[in-house]
């Protein structure tokens, strides 16, 4: 569904994403974890369309994203980091916008919407200004656009952050939802998320990938066997070296 | 760039909405209404001229609009860097000249609202003379680009800041740039030191010397040909500043 060839981007001098690979399939779910500024939103951008990179190329389904990227972003669902929305939108009307900008209409529009709101939990907020919403709901606001066109993959920065454990467990639960059908990427910080909802690990730090393996593989690397101390023994070199 | 219907519609929609579920509009549309009359009476000295015409109002007009498009404009592009949406617009399969022409079309749709709304006097005029229809509508049509070419400066001026102040302040010299062009106080002051072809282009490109052309009632084709391509640069250069940050990041 999903191939990331060795692609690069750098920012002025710095160098954010180096030479980055990986192939995604339908029914994976890919928990993408690394400290912060360690290239994951660069990475999800690369592959949404929103960025593109200077070496290396990201194909979807068929679609080269360089040259054939609007083909490409009609079968990808992107939360942007921070999960932003139009503020004087309700969530109806922000989800409908992102419908009928990908031609969507009429019934067909309503049905999707509807069903896009329902699975994520939108309820009587649904109707309400988004600006007026609280982050968890404007958060629920963005996913619901992501997801309503029902598209074969999903690139996901970090839709549980700001949320409270009850909604927290109803957007895992949403993810394993619709796993079966979908390749699905996850950013996160949140570790406990990766054997919660993640069939595949990539570790990124200073832009190169770490490691790329199962939930039970990334949890050995700690003596413990727990996941925050396999995370911090792999990425802690790195965020010492970027320090210094 | 190919310009795809659906994303132009579902933008053009959603900058109408953006406009008309907040005050902004209506402000704007009240405050033209108020100001364009008040330029017209007091500065204009509209009873004094004694003519059944609408001229101290047109003459006036470019120096409001000057003014208030970039206020119009100011928010196209820098508001969605602002609140992140750029992020979202960026990542939905639609060409970047369909939501640069959507959200020019949306703000020139405000515009012409604030337009018709000094159409009082219009009807004013009537009833205190025999004025020539004709050449007010020409003029409105006039005021109309000229609003439009103001609008797509500002809206590719907002594209390229990072804010909407800077989009507003840069958006407001280059109006008055155009607009100044074409004037005596700047063209004599140009003569003594520019070559004079420098001088003649800066004076083509004035855009208050083809407008003064639709305030006499004559429709020029260059005139419009010199607004529609004005408007077409800006537009353009809005979509195309905005292309770039999938190359840089921003």
């Amino acid at each position: 569904m999903l191939s990331v060839d060795a692609v690069v981007k750098t920012f002025g001098r710095r160098r954010a994403v180096d030479r980055v690979s990986f192939d995604l399939a339908t029914g994976e779910v890919l928990g993408f974890l690394g400290p912060n500024g360690a290239g994951k939103t660069t990475v999800m951008r690369m592959i949404a369309g929103r960025l593109e990179p200077d070496a290396g190329r990201v194909r979807v389904g068929e679609f080269d994203m360089l040259t054939q990227r609007r083909n490409g972003q009609r079968l990808i669902g992107y939360l942007p980091e921070g999960a932003p929305a139009y503020r004087t939108m309700t969530p109806r009307e922000f989800v409908s916008f992102c419908l009928q900008a990908r031609g969507w209409s009429g019934s067909k529009l309503r049905k999707a919407r509807e069903l896009a709101l329902e699975r994520a939990r939108l309820g009587d907020a649904g109707n309400q200004q988004i600006g007026t919403l609280s982050k968890g709901y404007k958060r629920r606001a963005a996913l619901a656009a992501a997801i309503a066109h029902d598209p074969p993959l999903l690139v996901l920065d970090e839709p549980t952050d700001g949320l409270d454990p009850n909604q927290k467990h109803e957007v895992r639960a949403l993810i394993r939802e619709m796993a079966a059908d979908k390749a699905i990427i996850v950013s996160t910080h949140i570790l406990e998320e990766v054997p919660a909802v993640c069939s595949r690990v990539i570790v990124i730090a200073k832009g190169e990938i770490l490691v790329d393996e199962d939930p039970d593989e990334f949890s050995s690397h700690a003596r413990t066997g727990r996941l925050d101390d396999a995370f911090r023994m792999l990425t802690r070199p790195q965020a010492e070296e970027a320090v210094s | 760039m190919s310009v795809g219907a659906p994303g132009f519609m579902a933008v053009y929609r959603r900058e109408m909405r953006a406009w008309f579920t907040t005050p902004l509009a209506y402000i704007f549309v009240a405050a033209f209404a108020f100001a364009a009359p008040a330029f017209a009476f007091n500065i204009g000295r509209f009873f004094d001229t004694n003519r059944a015409d609408l001229a101290p109002l047109f003459a006036y007009l470019p120096w409001l609009l000057m003014i208030l498009m970039p206020a119009l404009a100011m928010r196209a592009w820098a508001e969605e860097r602002d609140r992140g949406t750029l992020e979202v617009l960026l990542s939905l399969p639609v060409s970047l000249s369909s939501v640069a022409l959507a959200k020019f079309a949306a703000a020139w749709t405000v515009a012409g609202g604030a337009l018709i709304a000094t159409f009082p006097m219009w009807v004013a005029v009537n009833f205190l003379g025999q004025p020539d229809n004709l050449a007010i509508a020409i003029a409105y049509f006039g005021a109309f680009l000229l609003a439009g070419s103001y609008l797509a400066v500002g809206q590719a001026l907002s594209a390229a800041s990072g804010s909407q102040v800077t989009a507003f302040v840069l958006s407001a010299l280059a109006a008055l740039l155009l607009t100044m062009a074409g004037l005596p106080l700047v063209t004599d002051t140009l003569s003594g030191s520019a070559p004079a072809f420098l001088v003649e282009a800066i004076a083509y490109a004035s855009a208050l010397e083809r407008f003064s052309a639709f305030e006499r009632g004559v429709v020029g084709l260059p005139d419009v040909v010199y607004f529609l391509s004005v408007i077409a640069l800006g537009v353009s250069a809005g979509g195309l500043l905005i292309g770039t940050s999938r190359e840089a990041g921003r």
